[in-house]
Parts: C-alpha cells; structure tokens; sequence
C-alpha cells in the first residue's frame, strides 16, 4: 500500500497468477420488480481482464443484470433479487455487506454522461475518493493524472484541471466520467452503452479506450451495436426476455452460435 | 359562403380581445399608483437622516427610521437561523426519502400553513413567548417570521431539488457514495443557487409582515439593545406613523414605505433574473 | 476479504459505516419536515387554549351575537363575521371576473413580447406588503372614493339600502376594493399556470372547428380548466379571509353591523389587530382569541379545499403558493 502511495503513475494492480480467474461468478440470479420477473435464472461466469459484452433486444433484462452487478438495482424501490453473485469469491449479497462497499470495487459508467457540473474537471475525478475520506493532496493529485491518463484524457485537459467539467464536450465529458470510476480503482468496470450518444470519432475513441483498459481491468459491457461487440469483447452473453439464450467466446457467437435464436439476433433477423 | 352569425361572432371575439386587454391594464394600475404615489410623496424625505437617525419625539421634525431599518434586519437574521435548518432539511426529506403518501400529506400540511392568516401566527407566538416572559421581545418577532418561513423554504427547497437531474445522483452512487453524502454534497450542492434564492424570497416575503409584529416584536422608538427588549421594524413603523395625527410622521411613512418596496421587489425581480440565468446555461 | 487483486488504499475498503450516517440524515430530515404537523397543530391547540374562557362563558352566543361590548365584557362576533364574508365577498366580485380575464389575456391573446413582462410585472404587485397598499389606501385610494366615486354610487344607486348612510370614506366597499387589488394577482398568476397547462390539443380540436379565438378560448379552455380556475378563486378567498394591514387602514374600524356599503367595519382579522394591544383583562383577551380561532378555522377549510382542487386537477407544472 505505501508503495502505491509513493509512486505517482501505477499503471496496473498485480496481476493475478491463474490463467482463467473468474472475477464474477454468477449464480441463478433472478431479479424482480414488484410482480414483474425481469431476469430469469441467469448463471454465467465473468472473465477477469477481459471484456464481456451483453447483447440482446430492448427489454431483454442488460441493463437490469449489469446493475444487479453493483447492486444499483436497489435503487428502484420494489426491487428484489434471488441468487448468488461472488466477487473475486466474495459474496457480494450476504447480509451485512453495504451496497456502498460492492459498488466502490464494481465501478460503473452510464450512457449519458454525467460529470457534476458544480465541479470542475479534477474535482470530478476525485470526487469518488474525498466523500469516502481520503484528503491526502499528494495521493489526489497523482490519482488524478493516472486516471485522466487511463481515460486517454490527460493531454487534453492537462492545461485546464480546474475548468468546469461541463465545459468539456460529449466524448470528453464521458472519458471524464470513465477517469472518475477509474479513479476509486473498482476491480470491475461496468459498462452500460457507453457511446451511444456519442458521435462515430468520439465512440471510436472510447472503443480504444476499452481496449486499453481490459489489460487491467474487468470489463462488462451493455451495448446494443453487435458490430462494436464483435469488435471489443472477448466474451459474449445473449439475453432475451429476461433469460440468458446463450454465453460463449465473442467468436463462437458471432460466427458459429449454438442457439438459433442467437443466431437469429446476430445476423439481424429480429431485434 | 358565411353563416349568418359570423359577423355576430367576429364582433364577439374582437370585443373579448378588447375587454381582456383592458383588464389586464386595470390590474397592472394600482401597482403603477402605489409606486408613483410613494416615490412622489416619500422620495422628498429621504435623505441621510433618514437612515441614520432615530424618530424624534412627537412635535420635533426631522429623525429618521434607522432602528427600524436595523430592526427589520435582526428580525430576519433570527428568523433565517430558526426557519432555514428546518425548511431546507424538510425540503431534501420530501424530496429524497419518504414515501408518497407520507410525502403528500406533509405538502397538503405546508402548503395549508401558508395560508395561515400571519395574525394568527403573532398570536400564537405571543402565548408561547410573550407570556412567558412577561414582555414583548426582539425574539418573539424572530421566532414568529422563522416560524413563516418553514413551510415557504420548505417546498421551494423541495422544487429545486426534484429539478436536478436523476443521473448525478445515479453516478454518486456507482462511485460508493453513501446517500447522505450525495444528498448533501452533490445534489444540494448542485441546487444550490436554488436553494439560496427559495431562502431570499420567504425572507423578503415576510420582510413586509406587520400583523404577526403587531404583538411580539411591538417596536421601539430607541434602539434595541437586547433581543428580549420589544424591537422596532420597518413595516410596524411605518403603520404606527401611518396611523398617526402628525403630518410630518405621514411624510416619514411613505419615505419608510418606499425604502421597504425598494428592498422587496428588488430581492423579488433580482432572484427572477439570476434563475433564468440559470436555466439559459444548462440548456 | 481475499487475497486476490485490490490495490485500493486499506482505508477505502474497510470503511463502511455509511449505515450510520444514512439512518442519522435520513430521521434528521424526516423530523425536519414533520414539523409541519407539529406547527399546524400547536396553532390550533394554542388559539383554542386562549379561547377557553370565552368558550366557556359565551358557548353558542358568541357566534349569533352582534353585541361587541368590552366595557360591559359582552363579546359577540357577527359584526367581525359579517365584515370578514362581506368584504371578501365584495373582493371575489370585482376581482374573479379581472383576474380570470387578464389570465386569459396573457395565456391567449396578448402579443408574445409582453407576456413573459407582464406576468412578472403582476408577481412584482403580489409581493407588495399589506401595510404598503394600506397606506397608499388610507392617503390616496380613500379620500378618492370618499371625494368622487362614492357620492356618484350614492346619487346614482341611492335607492339601495347598500348605498345609503353617510360617507367617511373608510368603509366595507373601500376595505373589499383593497383586498380585490390584492387578491388579483395571485388568482391572475394561478390561473395563468393552470389554462397554460390545458393541452394544445384541445385547443387544434376547436380551431379545427372553424371557432373564433375567443370562441376556441371558451370552449376549449375555459371549461377544461374549470376545476382549476375555481381552485384559484378559491385560494384568493382564502388570502382575501386572512388579510389584516391594509383593510385594517381603510375599513374603519367600525363595530356594527350595517346594510351600508358606506359603513365602517371590522373583520375577524382586523378585529384582533386593532384591539389585540389595548385589552387588558382576560375576557377581552380570550374573546379576541376566539375570533382567532374562528378566522383559523375558516381560513384553514377553504385554503385546504382550494389546495385539494389545484392538486386534483392541476399537472407537475402548477405551483399552488403564494
């Protein structure tokens, strides 16, 4: 940890020995809202430093599965879950474990992008570290630089640290909101449709981005661009109507699926 | 080809146009009335005595309203630390936490005690304060105007709050914010200016009160040196000379009258102008 | 916890202890808001309290009583009752018909440059203080009536028993004149909320019909937000009940009962005002906080029935405050 501390630029956690260690394992996950069954039984094993994107139509429960990873479900009031889901082997559903803490290891980026606009670019992307209590300037200032760094922002804005964030444009305000979830250093990235309202060059930019950052970090990915799917993931999960059809290399599903549903939705005859 | 009333109805919808035009003139009237009648009759009287210097007694020209004035000002610095904590906390409940039946009647309630006569409240306030102490007070009248504000800073605080964007909040969460740290330093801190303006209007909205003063603060023709002393303010010193026999007094109310609208309608159109702001540069 | 990759700071990991704080803010906030209950209620409990003595003393009577007599301790409210309908009432007739007309005005007819003005002009006259208007009324608006107006309604419409009876300029009609000017903003302003919140499509349906402006105003908006419109009336009354400076300076004080618009009177509000300071002993006292009680009461039912009219009928975009 003093190392860490000590060393401005870190560029990785210490990687783990195992080949194929599974960062989050999913078990039978059933989520409900009220009487609606929106996610049925899913069971699938996520990859460590690797990117898995969900696939599937509208309403086929993506999103609902990629909160249910950060327990940000929880927020809906008549929310209520069935299952197990372990993080690196820890329960992130026992009782007595605080959402708050899951959700500091799982980081999460959303569609639209939403720096607080009270605060400026730095502030932002420190902002996760200081309401948890850490007031070291030192360690704040070079967080800051590695994770503008990580989010391919830092030249941009390496001149204007204390501009407001919402002076930034789309794509970089979205990178900004990237830095940010990087900056608390979750184990696991959350992804959901990251560059959807962004332009082609500013999508192009976060998809490298991405590409980077699977060498250190978990990566699950919403996205209903099957060509950006086939681009960035290693692995992916087709969900339709609240079921996982099917969960495989990006490859197989892409080229060879083994449902004919899959294949259906891949080669775009629904959906 | 036309119906046979058409020109019947042309007539109608003309004279309608004229007749709502004219009435929206009528209600514009008094307020153009008031306005040139106090800047004609008080203007005069305003000088630097006036804002200086104390009433003389009864007889003597001259004097001015400044305890009045500062009066006004104790009363509302009370009144803001009583109101203030009470409305906005109330404000981010309703607008945070609760649930919607809970939330609905704890609005119905406020918005029921804004329309509480302010009488009303000077004369509970002065079963619950001035009896006690046995005298007219400086805090009886802060603790009636605080009283006032709650429920007015309540639901604005409630207003701004609902207009920040769901997301922020969202992302605070994603990052493991606790909720009430969100709640406090990123909502509230967002709809800050918000929060701040809801405030300055309930403030300027009781600044004008005279009723609920009537019997607690009283007023004072000195200083007040103590907040347990009756204290003077602006509105009560302007009924009191108002009602008065002596000409020069009435002089000194439209001049008091005039400083009071002044600072009224200028936190009122100032507050206007900084929220449209607002809302051009999130657009 | 494992031993698997993690190179946040130990601090930040072990930290939970958010549950504290959330529950702490969370009843802090909750206590907070339900003082809204508590005040309503230590209102009531407090008026009812100081009324206890007259309650007692005059039960039933005080209410159908005209005799106000402090120096004999008889205390009958009618003629603070009487002054308190009447003049409101007076208020609501002239006010309604300009405030709903001058809404319709802004909403509809008024050439777009000048609405967003004209509409903060009239909020501007709604945050005019009471004792202000009660001073221009007492220096201005009364001698006026008193000099011009009244004796042309005496000369004109004498015949009525409302005309009649001699002039001193403060009167029922000039206390019901200043609460219509102060009333009309707020019922303007609510209105204009509530017909701009009626949907387009209401009004496409009626020009699709070939209707006039006016015509597509009346039929098409006006009777949509009937519900509405009477809840604005309905709010004015209920600030028209309470108000005390202003009809206090131009009302006269008087304590009588009279079918003379010319008359002097009193209502409940500026009944307590104007004698509040000057009684002395403990009937008086609770007499006049009986007449609060009655005018909390009063004020209480119509705010609320004006408040569950505007919540009923209104959507999001309506604020129904003053």
């Amino acid at each position: 940890m003093a190392a860490i501390a000590n060393n401005m630029i870190v560029t990785a956690p210490t990687p783990p020995t195992a080949a194929n260690v599974t960062a989050l394992a999913v078990r039978n996950l059933s989520v409900f809202f009220g009487d609606n069954h929106v996610l049925k039984g899913v069971s699938l094993d996520i990859a460590a430093r690797a990117v898995t994107a969900i696939i599937g139509p509208s309403g086929c429960g993506k999103s609902t599965f990629l909160r249910a990873l950060n327990r940000m479900h929880e927020l809906v009031p008549e929310a209520r879950m069935t299952g197990e889901i372990r993080l690196f082997g820890d329960d992130i559903y026992a009782p007595g474990i605080e959402p708050v803490i899951v959700r500091r290891r799982v980081g999460m980026v959303f569609q639209k992008s939403n720096p607080f606009p009270t605060m400026s670019i730095t502030d932002n992307v420190t902002v996760g570290l200081r309401l948890n209590g850490l007031r070291d300037r030192k360690l704040l200032a070079g967080r800051t630089e590695q994770s503008l760094r990580m989010a391919a922002l830092w030249d941009e804005v390496k001149d204007r640290l204390h501009a407001p964030a919402i002076s930034l444009s789309g794509g970089q305000q979205q990178r900004l909101c990237i830095a940010r979830a990087l900056a608390v250093q979750p184990e696991v990235l959350l992804m959901d449709e990251p560059a959807s309202a962004l332009d082609p060059l500013a999508t192009s930019k976060i998809e490298d981005l991405i590409l980077e950052l699977k060498k250190d970090y978990t990566i699950v990915i919403v996205t209903h661009n099957m060509q950006q799917a086939a681009r960035m993931s290693d692995f992916t999960a087709f969900f339709y109507l609240g079921d996982l059809v099917e969960f495989d290399a990006t490859k197989k599903i892409f080229t060879s699926p083994a449902k004919k549903q899959t294949e259906d939705y891949v080669t775009g005859r629904f959906g | 080809m036309t119906a046979p009333n058409h020109n019947w109805r042309k007539f109608k919808n003309a004279l309608m146009q004229a007749v709502t035009l004219a009435c929206a003139i009528l209600v514009v009237t008094p307020l153009v009335l008031v306005f040139y009648h106090l800047v004609k009759e008080g203007f005069s009287s305003i000088n630097w005595a006036f804002f200086t210097q104390l009433p003389k007694s009864v007889g003597e020209s001259g004097g001015g309203m400044a305890n009045a004035i500062v009066g006004t000002f104790i009363l509302l610095g009370q009144a803001a630390v009583l109101g203030v904590p009470i409305g906005v906390l109330g404000g981010v409940f309703l607008s945070e936490y609760g649930s919607s039946r809970l939330n609905w009647w704890v609005r119905f309630t406020a918005d029921v005690l804004n329309g509480v006569p302010s009488i009303t409240w000077g004369m509970v306030v002065y079963a619950l304060v001035v009896v006690p102490m046995k005298g007219f007070s400086a805090l009886a009248g802060g603790i009636v105007l605080g009283l006032m504000i709650i429920p007015l800073v309540m639901r604005t605080t409630e207003e701004v709050l609902q207009l920040v964007p769901n997301g922020y909040r969202e992302a605070a969460f994603a990052l493991g914010i606790a909720k009430w740290r969100t709640i406090v330093q990123i909502v509230m801190r967002t709809a800050l200016k918000g929060i701040v303006t809801g405030v300055l209007l309930a403030l300027a909205r009781v600044a004008g009160e005279t009723a609920p003063l009537l019997f607690t603060a009283f007023g004072n023709h000195f200083w007040t040196h103590k907040l347990t002393d009756p204290i003077s303010a602006l509105p009560l010193q302007i009924f009191a000379y108002a009602i008065s026999p002596y000409d020069d007094w009435h002089r000194q109310a439209w001049a008091g009258a005039l400083v009071l609208l002044l600072l009224v309608l200028f936190v009122n159109a100032g507050v206007r102008v900084l929220t449209r702001d607002r809302f051009k540069r999130n657009a | 916890m494992n031993e698997q990759v993690s190179n946040q700071p130990a601090a930040l990991r072990a930290r939970g202890g958010s549950h504290f704080g959330d529950r702490a803010f969370k009843w802090l906030t909750l206590l907070m808001a339900l003082s809204v209950f508590a005040l309503i209620v230590l209102i009531g409990y407090e008026l009812a309290h100081g009324s206890k003595l007259a309650l007692q003393k005059f039960g039933w009577h005080f209410l159908v009583s005209s005799d106000w007599d402090p120096v004999n301790e008889q205390f009958g409210a009618v003629p603070f009752i009487f002054g308190t309908l009447v003049s409101s009432a007076i208020a609501l007739l002239i006010a309604v018909p300009i405030s709903i007309a001058t809404a319709v005005y802004l909403t509809e007819l008024a050439p777009l440059w000048l609405r967003q003005p004209l509409t903060m002009f009239i909020e501007l006259l709604a945050a005019v203080p009471s004792v202000i208007l009660g001073l221009w009324g007492i220096f201005v608006m009364v001698p006026w009536l008193r000099d011009h107006l009244f004796p042309w309604l005496q000369k004109t419409l004498g015949f009525l028993p409302l005309f009649q009876g001699p002039i001193y300029g403060v009167s029922m009609l000039s206390a019901g004149i200043i609460l219509a000017i102060m009333i009309v903003p707020i019922i303007t302003s609510i209105s204009r909320e509530i017909l701009r919140s009626v949907p387009g499509l209401q009004r496409e349906a009626a020009y699709a019909l070939g209707a006039t402006r006016w015509e597509v105003t009346r039929i098409a908006v006006l009777s949509y937000a009937k519900k509405g419109l009477f809840g604005a009336v309905i709010l004015g009354l209920g600030r028209a009940l309470g108000e005390t400076m202003a009809v206090l300076m131009v009302s006269g004080n008087g304590m009588r009962v009279s079918w003379s618009l010319f008359a002097p009177v009193s209502t409940l509000a500026t009944g307590i005002a104007g004698q509040f300071t000057e009684a002395t002993e403990d009937t008086y006292i609770s007499a006049l906080f009986e007449l609060g009680l009655v005018l909390l009461g009063v004020t209480v039912l119509v705010n609320a029935l004006a408040q569950l009219l505007l919540k009923t009928f209104a959507g999001p975009g309506v604020k129904p405050q003053q």
